[in-house]
């Protein structure tokens, strides 16, 4: 019935001498005095590479504010002022291009710091060889996606690099805008008891950008979730519902998100892993290639923390903005400071979740 | 999604593991040694929910501590200094060869490619006549049958452009060097569920024999698993050993016989180098002679640099067999944490070390 | 090194006798799988899937019959509702 013997039954010399076996592995230690592109993924890695150099060189009590963006008075005027940097391959992929996620990016980053985003600047780096018309497209997209959220791209920057192994450019953009709620959301108003909001379902973008660039060819094809968060948040603080916090659930994907206010707020949080909205093909998809969803990257979801009583509020305005999504309420934030996320999983068991330190890879172990 | 769904069923779960307690009268040290059953075994929290009745110790079953540091070495190798298009799992990509891994290469301008499927390397190959295609084909025995249909495929199309670069590996010879270890610790085992599905777990039966041991061949989700440990308890706790099978709708004794022919037409057993501990005799899988023009060491005479094992402070050894925990290590979060690995059960996000940093340290 | 989930196989392409290559469903996605592992296996039926490959058929008769057990062990649980094809 089965094919003659597979294995032998041989066994190691060091059997005979009862002699412990050694086991050691050694790993070479990687290089720690250069960049890595894990110093890029959203995880621990680049969480330290911020404080260690960045936040130790520049240290100022703006910058220690760790949001999204910083908020700075400037005759009595309360702004939010942010810069993010966009990095994909490939530049164009199903659902969005770079041009999109550079302008909703950046209000998003604004968003979140609860402000009426105005103005832009946006800055290119090209490689050489890039096709103009190809450039086009992606301004095309920018203009189109800044008159959505109402923002004026007001000032840029252009360079010309050699062609390395970019796909072609990179951008950089700044953001500006009014805080309309004081005070403004971040970490440090967070409160125990406050619940944890999503606006919908995770995993569509990172799923996206690794199916066109790995060619994975699922059915139907995994499209981004890119989008500008500036309705979800504005429609909220038009209505005087207090926010306490909010952050948008980008490199890292959700688990990020969660693991960073808990540090910076000094709060525990508990979710609860059945309640995580997560769309059949995004769960498929996810499954094959050994992703876990709180772990991939979405560019059009965030997280509102909000006093209980406002939950049914802020969850129906999301619905009647977005019928086509599932916002929900995943946690709480737990009266008891202790684990900084705790996640009961589907099987009912409560353990951390913690932040990864590089980029999640699809896996067959 | 059916058949998978139902095994996350959290009130099984819950039945399944006070049974687990109930049953068990003492601390029984068991381990799985596939990174797939650590990996869920993690995810879930299926350890932490069993502490203190059962230890269970998770084996050399990631990519890391599997795949000799040679041949990564060599995979580094080929896609930094050649113009070869180097098609690996994704998995692969961060293992640390002696200086650098796959994912910094390609950052350096390598073309690596991450595959799904090996057969993805094979239409790769087909689109890129005029460049070399080396697929790195690791895996344990769930994976030599594909690793094979990508040799067939590509020898059914003519290709002369695709060979792979093999390091796979086979667990029983594995198994036999951990339990033939006197001071060993362990006292069952969970077979892994799809390597039995290949393979069957007849081989397994002399082992439970010689050893004395348990050995319950289990699947992946997290009521598989529980079932899976439940039964090996069981047994430990009658004073039983042999082989038992608690992932029937998967495995059969016989295994996937196509599969094993498939393996068997293509690949022979060979001494392998494991990483840090050295050669096992027939623990591998290499390329038949007929097969020779698709291996790619044989085909450009390609012969991996043997690199001395260094000494270190890592203990990941007896971490492995359950004799001591990552916390006994000097080194444990202070030298080797996940951003800087000494050891292998560090680098792994499957490995003991990485998990207990991960999971415990909070 | 194995990780491996079940999927539906939706539709089988006979034009590549060696690959064996089929539409295979998982939950919300379709993905092109070969079978060539697996002949016995029709449409209809649940394979294990690994790598791009099924390695068996899921006994879907013991899948039951497991369940059934748990059950009737007044295991307290709720069978979750049929998946439905596309």
């Amino acid at each position: 019935m089965f094919i003659d013997n597979f294995y032998t039954k041989e066994l190691r010399m060091d059997e005979k001498e009862k002699q412990p076996i050694t086991w050691s592995c050694p790993v070479e230690q990687l290089d720690k005095s250069k960049i890595v592109l894990a110093h890029g993924g959203g995880g621990t890695l680049m969480h330290q590479l911020i404080k260690n150099v960045f936040e130790n060189a520049f240290k100022n009590p703006l910058l220690q504010q760790h949001h999204d963006s910083a908020f700075i008075d400037v005759q009595g005027v309360k702004l939010a002022f942010t810069t993010d940097s966009f990095v994909v391959k490939p530049i164009f992929f199903p659902g969005g291009d770079i041009g999109k996620l550079a302008v909703c990016g950046t209000v998003n980053d604004l968003a979140m710091a609860g402000a009426c985003p105005l103005y832009m600047s946006a800055g290119f780096i090209l490689e050489e060889g890039l096709q103009i018309g190809i450039l086009q497209k992606i301004v095309q997209t920018m203009k189109r996606e800044a008159d959505h959220a109402g923002v004026y791209i007001v000032t840029g920057d252009t360079k010309v690099i050699n062609n390395s192994s970019g796909d072609g450019l990179y951008i950089n953009t700044s953001g500006i805008g009014i805080v309309k709620q004081d005070p403004p959301p971040c970490p440090s108003q967070i409160q125990p008891g406050d619940c944890i909001l999503i606006n919908g379902d995770i995993g569509r973008h990172g799923l996206a950008v690794l199916n066109a660039r790995e060619e994975i060819h699922f059915d139907p094809e995994l499209e981004s979730d890119c989008m500008s968060l500036v309705p979800a948040v504005l429609s909220l603080l038009n209505l005087g519902i207090p926010v306490h916090c909010l952050r948008d659930c980008t490199r890292g994907g959700l688990s990020s998100a969660l693991n960073e206010l808990a540090e910076e707020s000094g709060l525990s949080f508990y979710i609860r892993e059945e309640d995580i909205p997560i769309r059949d093909d995004v769960r498929g998809a996810c499954e094959i290639l050994g992703l876990n969803p709180l772990y991939v990257a979405n560019e059009g979801r965030f997280i509102a923390f909000v006093p209980k009583q406002y939950v049914s509020e802020v969850l129906q305005i999301w619905q009647d903005l977005y019928p086509d999504l599932t916002p929900k309420q995943i946690g709480v934030v737990s009266e008891n400071k202790g684990t900084p996320v705790i996640l009961q999983n589907t099987i009912g068991i409560e353990l951390a979740l913690p932040m990864l330190s590089g980029e999640q890879l699809p896996r067959i172990c | 999604m059916k058949y998978m769904d139902e095994y996350r069923n959290p009130q099984l779960a819950k039945n399944l593991i006070r049974e687990i307690k109930q049953f068990a009268h003492q601390t029984w040290n068991i381990m799985e040694i596939c990174g797939g059953q650590t990996h869920a075994i993690l995810r879930f929290g299926i350890d932490r929910a069993l502490t203190p009745e059962v230890q269970l110790i998770h084996g050399p079953g990631c990519p890391v501590c599997v795949t000799p540091i040679q041949k990564i070495d060599l995979a580094i190798q080929l896609a930094l200094e050649t113009d070869i298009i180097l098609c690996s799992f994704g998995d692969m990509l961060r293992v640390p060869g002696s200086k650098t891994s796959l994912l910094s290469a390609r950052g350096r301008g390598a073309n690596v490619q991450t595959v799904y499927s090996p057969l993805d390397s094979v239409k790769i190959a087909q689109q890129n006549l005029n460049k070399q295609v080396v697929f790195f084909a690791v895996g344990f025995e769930t994976t030599a049958p594909v690793n094979a249909m990508a040799i067939k495929k590509a020898k059914e199309l003519g290709l002369t452009n695709f060979s792979l670069l093999c390091a796979q590996v086979l667990v029983p010879p594995a198994m036999e060097v951990l339990l033939s270890d006197p001071y060993c610790q362990i006292q069952g085992f969970l077979a892994a569920g799809h390597v039995c599905t290949v393979m069957g777990y007849h081989e397994y039966e002399p082992i439970a024999e010689k050893y004395k041991i348990p050995i319950v061949v289990t699947g992946f989700e997290p009521v598989d698993l529980l079932l899976g440990i439940k039964e090996c308890i069981c047994m430990l706790e009658k004073g039983k050993y042999g082989v038992q099978n608690a992932y029937t709708r998967s495995v059969q004794r016989e295994g996937n016989v196509t599969a094993q022919q498939l393996i068997k037409e293509i690949f022979e057993v060979c001494d392998q180098d494991w990483r840090g501990l050295g050669c096992i005799p027939h623990s591998g899988l290499r390329l038949k002679s007929d097969y020779a023009d698709y291996d790619v060491e044989k085909k450009f005479h390609l012969t991996p640099e043997k690199n001395e094992e260094k000494q270190t402070v890592c203990i990941a050894g007896e971490i492995l067999q359950g004799k001591k925990k990552p916390t006994d290590c000097p080194a444990f979060a202070t030298l080797c944490t996940p951003e800087n690995p000494i050891g292998a059960p560090m680098v792994s996000n499957e490995g003991a070390c990485s998990a207990y940093y991960q999971y415990e340290k909070r | 090194m194995c990780l491996a989930i079940p999927g539906k196989v939706i539709q089988i392409d006979e034009s590549d006798p060696t690959l064996r290559m089929a539409k295979v469903q998982f939950a919300g996605v379709i993905k092109e799988i070969s079978l060539a592992l697996t002949p016995e296996v029709t449409e209809g039926m649940y394979v294990l899937v690994h790598a791009g490959m099924a390695i068996n058929a899921v006994d879907e008769e013991e899948a039951e019959r497991i369940l059934e057990e748990f059950k009737n062990a007044d295991m307290d649980m709720e069978i979750p509702p049929e998946e439905s094809s596309s």
